[in-house]
């Protein structure tokens, strides 16, 4: 695959407005009738994996779909809040395909393919017309036609959204058409199993090896290509807006396998959560970022003003973001609004009890345009605000803080969205493909989507009709070895008895990653971080507390081998944030600021992807590189002043 | 605001589908009130790790409120005692310093007991399958302005959409119905344009499976929409009522 350290992304030639189409007219088609014959193993079933079964049963391929949740619906897609982008310039406001690509290139701080990204947006009009025909209940305005919001990094208005649930309702219509595909035959469903491994045979992707999570028994599953729509890898930090069960067990079993793994570092951290309350805190609640459309970010000007929020006069109140970005104000990019809720924090000017938050006031919308139309918008927010806090943010700004949100890296995958090992495909937040450093509000959404209705039933054509894949059988070496494998492993962790469980060791190395891997990063911590994260692992493996065995339901052992693969994934973390010297998008290098303190990209030294192949646990990986190149959009610093 | 809790919890231990299953208690001190409740049992099954036993199983996932994973009966009521509000999003500051607080799984003929308080709701699932969408293949899609609907309408489908699909409306009924659930998907769609070539057979065939999962019939309790973290209105079930005579009469 790797050509002197550079991998071949199998770009279209072309014109960019040109590449997709040439490739989908380039690309081989299976036959209906060979389509039968092809079994397709997709694990999980968000956005990504419920999209890809679905349409690929369509097209006549045999599909095995599984997911760790006890229902296809329930995973972690469903919690997205705010939105998908989609360039219909239904607003008349000067919307396009390109501007969306320009837009997203942009905000990925120029570490995104272009020819990717350019795809995703063209396909983003499709998206909506699809979910609509599937009934999913989008906004509507009174003339009937679909409304849209704006989100942040942008200036024109193209989100589509339901209500503060617009994951939950595309999932839903995923799930719905993947469910039709169940009754009419065409997908097997597989809940509650976890993949533990990828089974590689001739150097291609054929099986998997997955946990039963009720009755514990190692399962094998073979077939022609393996499809990863997993999710991404945010809990590494311990606390983090994903779902519980989220994790990055299969995508680095692959990586072990030898998958590469891409810009691991390149991490979201999202300004608008509700701030941490004590030790026992288990998850971040995310409040969608559409709230900064109306919202206006603030602390006292003053550090150690502890008046109550309402009290303190305009003049004594310091609205940062619309002070400092002039244009975007509250609506500049995620880690622009994070990275200032940080430093007025440092300053000593954060409110509330810890003093690690910021406001979000709503006291100037609602008197702008009532509390009903505030209500209409955002209800179920502040509902949910309400809930987890006990305060009324109708009365009271909200208390708002960043965490961590979303992992742009991700396994490598070329323009087919194939990794490095053949017929392993990635899909949705486990690839890395199109969000560079920092990805876009109401972006990912629109990615899995693409990823699964749209590109993939086509990319993985080419694959199947191009190969040749003789048959291979579960009762196969390769399986039963890794079944052996998978088994010791289970074997040793509980046999290790130790005396700090599984939560512990997590909520360690979060501590470790947030204080120097998360929002700022130096030189001095990364190195640190690679001392403390091998340290901890070695602990681990010595100390680690399991109760119960392996025959049954048992969360503790799930997460003991997540949490035992997010301790070696961390170190590769770390060293990816080390080896990049510079600052770009969620990856903030305090050593590489300018004078203002605003990121300080490098596009003569640092202008690629950071490609990362597994030498051995404890080993050092091996870093390959694929420069990007921006034909389209120049190459500027951005700015959002 | 800030005094810590002292509980008493009662908790169904139960160690797969086949176990008779009881209660046992455990004392649990120092709760801050501003835990969530599946925070709390966290902290529980952390000192039952340290004291050598199994911590309780429980399912959860998202701890926001909308992926409907997590299934506590909570001193008799699905989801607890706060409206409204699925049992990760409780916190503990509606309860009071030396509280009993009683803890069991979803019970239902159509949900059976895998371990603790994790029940299978697969069930649910297979209903879905039934007919829970619209048969639109992709591809296959008009411009998603081409058909205007009322923003009533839209909104009405909305209301029934944001079902969790938690099942507190099944382990609230004295019949263990699914109605609510099941109106919720159906009433969706009717609603909406897109969802009217197939309304009848989507009822018929929805409904059959509900009966075949051995859900109870519907005897207008309202038992399901007092727990419903969604609010979900047995306005759905009328409606999902109404579809099936349609079915009748076709
Ligand atoms: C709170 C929140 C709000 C968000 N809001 C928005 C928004 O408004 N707009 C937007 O564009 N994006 C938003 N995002 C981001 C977006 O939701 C996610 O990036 C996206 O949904 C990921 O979809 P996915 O299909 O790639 O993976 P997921 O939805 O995470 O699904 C992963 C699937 O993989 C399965 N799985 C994982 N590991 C295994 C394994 N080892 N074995 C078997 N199965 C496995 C899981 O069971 C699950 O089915 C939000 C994210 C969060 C956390
Ligand atoms: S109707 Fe309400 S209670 Fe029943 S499954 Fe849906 S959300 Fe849960
Ligand atoms: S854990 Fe998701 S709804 Fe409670």
């Amino acid at each position: 695959m790797s050509k002197n350290g550079i991998l071949d992304s199998k770009i279209p030639d072309g014109p960019i407005e040109q590449k997709w189409d040439r490739h989908k007219n380039n690309i081989k088609v299976v036959s209906p009738a060979n389509k039968r014959k092809f079994k397709i193993l997709v694990v999980g079933t968000g956005l990504a994996g419920a999209s890809a079964s679905a349409s690929l049963a369509e097209l006549g391929y045999q599909v095995q779909t599984f997911c760790i949740q006890d229902s296809p619906r329930r995973a972690h897609s469903i919690a997205a809040q705010g939105g998908i982008n989609a360039a219909k310039n239904y607003q008349n406001d000067n919307d396009s395909v390109f501007r969306l690509f320009y837009d997203t290139v942009k905000g990925g701080d120029f570490r995104a393919r272009e020819a990717n990204v350019y795809r995703l947006a063209q396909l983003s009009t499709n998206i909506i017309d699809q979910c609509v025909a599937q009934g999913v209940p989008f906004a509507r305005d009174y003339g009937g036609l679909l409304a849209n919001r704006s989100f942040g990094g942008v200036l024109v208005s193209r989100t589509f959204y339901a209500r503060g649930q617009t994951g939950q309702q595309l999932l839903l219509g995923a799930y719905g058409a993947m469910m039709r595909q169940v009754d009419l035959g065409g997908v097997e469903l597989f809940a509650r199993r976890e993949m533990l491994d990828l089974v590689v045979i001739d150097g291609k992707a054929r099986g998997i090896v997955v946990r039963n999570l009720i009755t514990g028994e190692i399962e094998t599953y073979s077939g022609d290509a393996v499809l990863l729509c997993t999710g991404g890898y945010g809990n590494i930090y311990y606390l983090s807006t994903n779902a519980k069960n989220s994790n990055a067990t299969a995508a680095w079993r692959c990586y072990k396998k030898g998958a590469f793994f891409a810009n691991p570092n390149f991490t979201q951290i999202h300004p608008t959560c509700i701030p941490v309350s004590g030790d026992y805190q288990s998850k971040l609640t995310l409040m969608s970022e559409s709230l900064r459309n109306d919202g206006r970010v603030w602390v006292p000007k003053k550090a150690g003003d502890n008046r109550h929020p309402n009290d303190i006069p305009e003049a004594d109140r310091d609205y940062y973001l619309e002070r400092r970005y002039p244009s975007y104000g509250n609506l500049v990019p995620r880690d622009v609004a994070s990275r200032n809720a940080k430093y007025v924090c440092d300053e000593g000017r954060g409110v509330g009890e810890t003093k690690l938050a910021v406001y979000l006031d709503f006291a100037d919308a609602i008197k702008r345009l009532g509390e009903d139309t505030i209500r209409d918008r955002y209800g179920n927010l502040f509902e949910m605000y309400e809930r987890i806090t006990g305060e009324n943010p109708y009365k009271a700004p909200m208390r708002i803080y960043p965490a961590v949100h979303y992992t742009m890296g991700g396994l490598w995958v070329d323009y087919n969205l194939m990794s490095t090992i053949p017929g392993l495909f990635v899909l949705g937040e486990a690839n890395f493909s199109d969000h560079g450093a920092n990805r876009l509000g109401a972006s990912a959404l629109m990615q899995g989507l693409a990823d699964g209705y749209f590109v993939i039933p086509y990319t993985i054509g080419e694959y199947l009709a191009g190969e040749k894949l003789p048959k291979v059988s579960t009762a196969d070496e390769p399986f039963s070895k890794s079944v052996k494998q998978i088994n010791d492993n289970i074997q040793r962790l509980l046999n290790i008895k130790g005396k700090k469980t599984v939560t512990e060791f997590h909520r360690e190395l979060g501590l470790i990653m947030w204080d120097k891997v998360g929002m700022s990063r130096n030189a001095d911590g990364l190195r640190e971080a690679l001392k403390l994260i091998p340290e901890l692992r070695k602990e681990f493996w010595e100390n680690v507390q399991i109760p119960g065995d392996a025959k049954n339901l048992n969360k503790n052992l799930e997460f003991a081998g997540r949490v035992a693969d997010f301790l070696e994934l961390g170190e590769l973390m770390a060293l990816d944030a080390l080896e990049r010297n510079e600052s770009c998008g969620g990856h903030f290098r305090e050593d590489f600021q300018t004078p203002e303190g605003e990121a300080l990209r490098d596009d003569e030294n640092y202008c690629y992807t950071a490609i990362w192949e597994d030498q051995g646990t404890g080993k050092k990986p091996l870093m390959h590189k694929e420069p990007l190149t921006f034909e389209y959009v120049k190459l500027t610093q951005r700015s959002y002043k | 605001m800030d005094k810590r809790l002292n509980l008493n919890l009662n908790v169904w231990r139960q160690k797969n589908a086949s176990d008779k299953g009881r209660f046992e208690s455990y004392q649990l001190k120092d709760v801050s009130p501003h835990m969530s409740f599946l925070e709390m049992l966290d902290v529980l099954n952390e000192q039952i790790i340290k004291d050598g036993g199994d911590p309780v199983e429980f399912d959860n996932d998202c701890r926001e409120g909308i992926c409907g994973m997590c299934s506590l009966v909570i001193d008799g009521i699905p989801h607890g005692p706060q409206q409204r509000t699925a049992s990760c999003q409780l916190h503990m500051r509606h309860y009071k310093d030396g509280d009993t607080i009683t803890i069991e799984p979803f019970r239902a003929k159509g949900f059976p007991v895998i371990k603790d308080l994790a029940v299978d709701r697969g069930a649910f699932d297979r209903i879905v399958a039934a007919g829970g969408y619209v048969s639109v293949n992709t591809g296959n899609a008009p411009d998603g302005n081409a058909i205007p609907i009322a923003k009533e309408m839209a909104d009405k489908a909305m209301d029934s959409s944001e079902c969790i699909g938690c099942g507190a409306c099944v382990a609230a009924c004295p019949n263990a119905s699914a109605a609510l659930f099941v109106g919720a998907k159906i009433s969706q769609y009717t609603y909406l344009p897109q969802g009217a070539p197939e309304r009848t057979r989507r009822a018929e065939r929805m409904i059959a499976q509900m009966d075949a999962e051995g859900f109870g019939n519907c005897s207008n309790h309202g038992e399901c929409e007092a727990v419903c973290p969604k609010g979900i209105s047995i306005v759905n079930i009328a409606r999902m009522r109404r579809e099936f005579v349609k079915t009748i009469f076709s």
